[in-house]
């Protein structure tokens, strides 16, 4: 059951893309069960090698883990189905069973964080998935994509460096790693200095990876030069993943040790959170390459979660959750919309998007629908997050209102940052240049299939709001 | 079928009608504008089977789907929306056959999507009129929204995208930035967003709160146009003359002030929010938006421009009528929708026959023009007099009605506006109609033509009739509105 991740380390040995599939299929398969069970209200956890905590290394499943490995290989498993013509014409045959290893290698990296109940553990998970989504990033055709890579390289080793002398730290304050163990230590540390030193460190180096602004500059050139199916992987899962372990660690480790941790957290966040949506949006709106203005859209995304998580209250932080599986919704399925233009078109910067709803209209509803959904129109899963938050801030009287104006900000800015995408693929000036005809049809089904998820849970999104609010209510115990 | 279920049907019978005109636009012409005139003979025909039922006293209700616990996708048929929903049903019909004549009189493109986005559009307006809570209400609102956007920038070419954005951003801003909050202020205050008789805000919500909570609903409710958000309508003037009349005199205004008026009566409830002197603000704000559109709409040279500031005035009216808070005021305000919706919808069916006839769009160009179209200049002689409010046309009973509100409440605010734009209303239209009938054609760059063709000649001698009708059989529409506020109060 939970091997998941050893499996997919085990597959990738020159297998193709039917193996990959296979095992992201498998993976989901696997998430699902793990969802069932853990809403019956078991906690499965396994010790590797047999050795019991906090000695062993445990991995451990709780509801923001399943919620988050829903979204982690949900969006894998789709984006490899209907991935495949996407990535012929992007990569080379001779190079595909190594891109193919990498995309499991970055999978299991990524499932290892999450699973994994041990901090030293989550490091080594943590450069698997980086090392591997190097690879991965770097595999495209576009040779801009070295430059990107090298950035995000130097940017994610420092992050990870971070991390790992955060955990430094505590695990000479504590002498463990398991972070259920470390949360019951931390009580017993009398110096509390080393222990704020270390979180510090933690969550800045999360904040690198997880492309929270000011820390971001790595994230838009490394989308926007990405194999496109790269994309929707990264875009989905890669920030979220280091934010669950950021969310993880500063609410079940510190808040609940530390003194005025918590207004720490909310007082260092909530700054950052604003302006990343405020300065993330407002660039998208000048952005002329659709990739890097959606690219630009997570970061101002990556700030409502944040913000959500700022407000250190249950219904916050269950908003922010809901948005962090709902914005993988919609930004996995607008970068497969992208994969689907990217197949036809020669150019992805906006004004190459002209007269495409008459060439591909399949592909410019799935667009719209899922563009939609990243403003927050009602009857998309957008809306449930927004509507979360804006009640979460509600309940914040002075402070809450001045933050409801931001998220609404944002929100207007994505309108008009969608509505330019929307207007060149309605416009008929110049369009003759593109190639007629919808995209592949495989990819073009499973981009349907991200997009309608959306509104599937736009209207019923009783599972992920289960999930979040359970997560929520976990991680906030201390609170009273 | 019971008449919760025709209420789902009425949303889903113009989708289905739709996918039906989209497909048969690829057969022929003919049988994809028979097939809009089915659907929308039995769009009207769901919305007359379900009146009898509201105008006996019953409330038919459905939930559809429960998202989230507290927020429902839910139906329910009461005075209001069943007479909204019967007016723009029943006014498709007459709308459909106009639009024939019109998109082939003037080799319009894209004609499949037009009809297909129509449809649509209907099916938004339906949901709205019968939407029981804000949820619901909200979702269709921005349906309708991006439903039109299309038929607006219909012509594709820059200029009118251009317009086109106006539209859509002041709507799509002013939704999601005001009317959106609004909601979920509501919800988290009251934990619910019900239409409930009397109002759901009272005791949860007092003081200088109540005004501000009713100028995000005032403002954000973009499609009410009042004052500073109505730039989008005469924005909306480049589409088709048959949008501009059935949706933006009838469909999408009247959701407009719709809406305002149901979160008033049903939010806030009337005497709630009397006794609250934070929401008096209303009231001016229309005043004032009535009376400017007005002059506004006197310097105008173009016929669908001055149309449309007409229209942002006579909308500010119901809004005004609303905001008087009392019963015969809200009476007044419901028939206002039904009177202004029958004699701007002739106005605009004769805008657009002339249009097609003669190419003429300007004021000026109009000398004459009785004598070669006289049953389109009768008709929209009739509408402009109902715009001033003359009997015997409709517009004088709903007058009759907001009149007498504004003494019921000594509110001579409201009394001298609608004294004062009477006035202004007659200054910009007799002219034209002095225009058309009296004076000479100048002479120089004579254009023989003679009426528009026959569907739209029927279409507006339809509403014209509809517009006196009004005048002499009321009763019934009179009945419905009652109820509105006699359960109220």
């Amino acid at each position: 059951m939970l091997a998941a991740p050893v499996l997919a380390l085990l597959a990738p040995r020159g297998l193709a893309w039917a193996a990959a599939t296979l095992v992201s299929l498998m993976a989901f398969a696997i998430a699902v069960q793990l969802t069932i069970l853990v809403l019956a209200g078991q906690v499965p956890g396994y010790f590797m090698g047999s050795w019991p905590a906090p000695f062993g290394i445990e991995l451990r499943i709780d509801d923001f883990s399943v919620l988050m490995l829903l979204v982690l290989t949900g969006a894998s498993t789709v984006a490899l189905i209907g991935g495949r013509q996407s990535i012929d014409l992007e990569i080379e045959t001779e190079r595909q069973p190594l891109f193919y290893s990498a995309w499991a290698l970055a999978l299991a990296g990524l499932a290892g964080i999450i699973v994994s109940a041990d901090a030293f553990n989550v490091f080594v998970f943590m450069e698997i998935s980086s090392l591997a989504s190097y690879v991965l990033i770097a595999g495209g055709p576009d040779r801009r994509a070295l430059p990107a890579v090298f950035k995000y390289l130097i940017m994610g080793t420092i992050g990870a460096t971070f991390y790992l002398i955060g955990i430094g730290l505590i695990y000479l304050m504590t002498g463990t790693l398991n972070l259920a163990d470390m949360e019951l230590r931390i009580h017993e540390v009398g110096d509390q200095r080393p222990i704020l030193v270390a979180a510090g460190f933690i969550t800045v180096g999360l904040a690198l990876k997880a492309a929270v602004f000011p820390l971001h500059v790595w994230l838009p050139n490394a989308y926007t030069y990405a194999p496109n199916i790269v994309s929707v992987f990264m875009a989905a899962c890669a920030t979220k993943v280091s934010l669950y372990v950021l969310l993880r660690f500063d609410f079940f480790v510190f808040q609940q040790n530390l003194t005025q941790h918590d207004i720490q957290f909310a007082a260092f966040l909530m700054p950052l959170a604003v302006a990343a949506i405020v300065v993330g949006s407002a660039v998208a709106v000048f952005e002329k390459n659709l990739k890097r203005l959606l690219a630009y859209s997570s970061v101002a995304q990556v700030g409502y979660i944040l913000l959500g998580a700022s407000l250190v209250s249950v219904a916050g932080l269950t908003a922010s959750l809901l948005h962090m599986f709902n914005h993988a919704l919609a930004k996995g399925a607008l970068f497969m919309a992208v994969a689907c233009l990217a197949t036809r078109l020669g150019g992805l910067r906006i004004p190459d998007l002209r007269g495409v709803a008459r060439t591909m209209p399949l592909t410019t509803a799935a667009l719209v629908i899922a563009a939609l959904s990243l403003i927050g129109i009602p009857g998309t899963a957008g809306f449930v997050s927004k509507w979360y938050l804006i009640s979460a801030l509600l309940g914040m009287g002075g402070l809450g209102i001045m933050l409801i104006a931001v998220v609404v900000i944002g929100s207007l800015l994505a309108v008009v940052y969608v509505w330019r995408i929307v207007e060149s693929l309605r416009s008929l000036e110049n369009a003759e240049s593109n190639k007629p005809g919808e995209a592949p049809m495989m990819l073009l089904l499973t981009t349907m299939a991200a997009s309608l998820a959306n509104l599937w849970f736009g209207l019923s999104p009783a599972l992920p709001i289960e999930l979040a609010q359970r997560s929520a209510a976990a991680l906030l115990v201390h609170l009273p | 079928m019971s008449e919760s279920q025709l209420m789902i049907m009425a949303v889903l019978v113009p989708l289905f009608g739709a996918v039906v005109i989209a497909i048969a636009g690829r057969i022929s012409a003919n049988v994809r504008e028979a097939c809009t005139l089915i659907t929308a003979g039995a769009l009207a025909w769901i919305t007359w089977s379900i009146a009898p039922a509201v105008y006996r006293g019953g409330r038919p209700e459905i939930l559809i789907h429960e998202v989230i616990p507290g927020i429902e996708l839910a139906f329910r048929a009461e005075p209001l929306g069943i007479m909204f929903a019967l007016l723009a049903s029943s006014l498709w019909i007459v709308n459909s056959i106009y639009s024939i004549g019109y998109m082939r009189g003037n080799n319009e493109t894209n004609q499949t999507r037009f009809y297909v986005l129509f449809a649509v559009s209907l099916a938004a307006t339906m949901g709205i009129a019968f939407s029981a809570n804000l949820i619901t209400l909200f979702l269709f609102y921005e349906a309708l929204t991006l439903a039109t956007y299309p038929l607006v920038a219909h012509k594709g070419d820059p200029a009118t995208v251009k317009t086109a954005r106006i539209y859509l951003g002041i709507l799509l801003t002013t939704s999601i930035g005001l009317f959106l909050p609004a909601i979920i202020w509501t919800y988290s205050a009251t934990g619910t967003g019900d239409f409930v008789q009397g109002g759901i805000i009272e005791g949860n919500l007092s003081g200088p709160l109540v005004g501000l909570l009713l100028g995000l609903f005032v403002f954000g409710i973009g499609k009410a146009a009042v004052m500073p958000v109505h730039r989008w309508l005469p924005a909306a003037m480049v589409a088709p003359t048959p949008v501009s009349a059935l949706l933006h005199a009838v469909a999408v205004v009247k959701a407009g002030v719709f809406t305002v008026t149901k979160v008033i009566v049903y939010i806030f409830g009337i005497d709630f929010l009397f006794s609250e002197p934070s929401s008096g603000w209303l009231l001016y704000v229309a005043a004032f938006t009535i009376l400017a559109a007005s002059i506004v709409a006197l310097r105008q040279q173009n016929l669908k421009k001055l149309l449309a500031y007409s229209t942002i005035s006579q909308l500010s009216y119901i809004v005004m009528a609303a905001a008087i808070l009392k019963p015969l005021a809200e009476v007044g305000a419901a028939i206002h929708m039904l009177a202004h919706a029958f004699g701007k919808i002739t106005l605009f069916f004769a805008a657009g026959a002339i249009y097609v006839a003669s190419s003429k769009t300007e004021l000026f160009q109009l000398r004459g023009i009785g004598r070669r179209m006289p049953w389109t200049m009768t008709a929209f002689t009739i509408g402009a007099l109902s715009m001033i409010g003359v009997p015997p046309t409709g517009g004088f009973v709903s007058k009759w009605y907001i009149l007498a509100g504004a003494f019921e409440a000594d509110n001579y605010v409201a009394l001298g506006t609608v004294i004062l734009s009477t006035a202004l209303n007659a200054a910009y239209f007799l002219p034209i109609i002095y225009m058309a009938w009296f004076e000479k054609e100048s002479d120089e760059n004579v254009v023989e033509h003679g009426e528009a063709p026959r569907p739209m000649v029927i279409a507006l001698v339809i509403t014209a009739i509809l517009t006196i009708a009004f005048f002499l059989f009321n009763g019934p529409a009179l009945n419905l509105e009652y109820q509105v506020v006699r359960e109220a109060s």
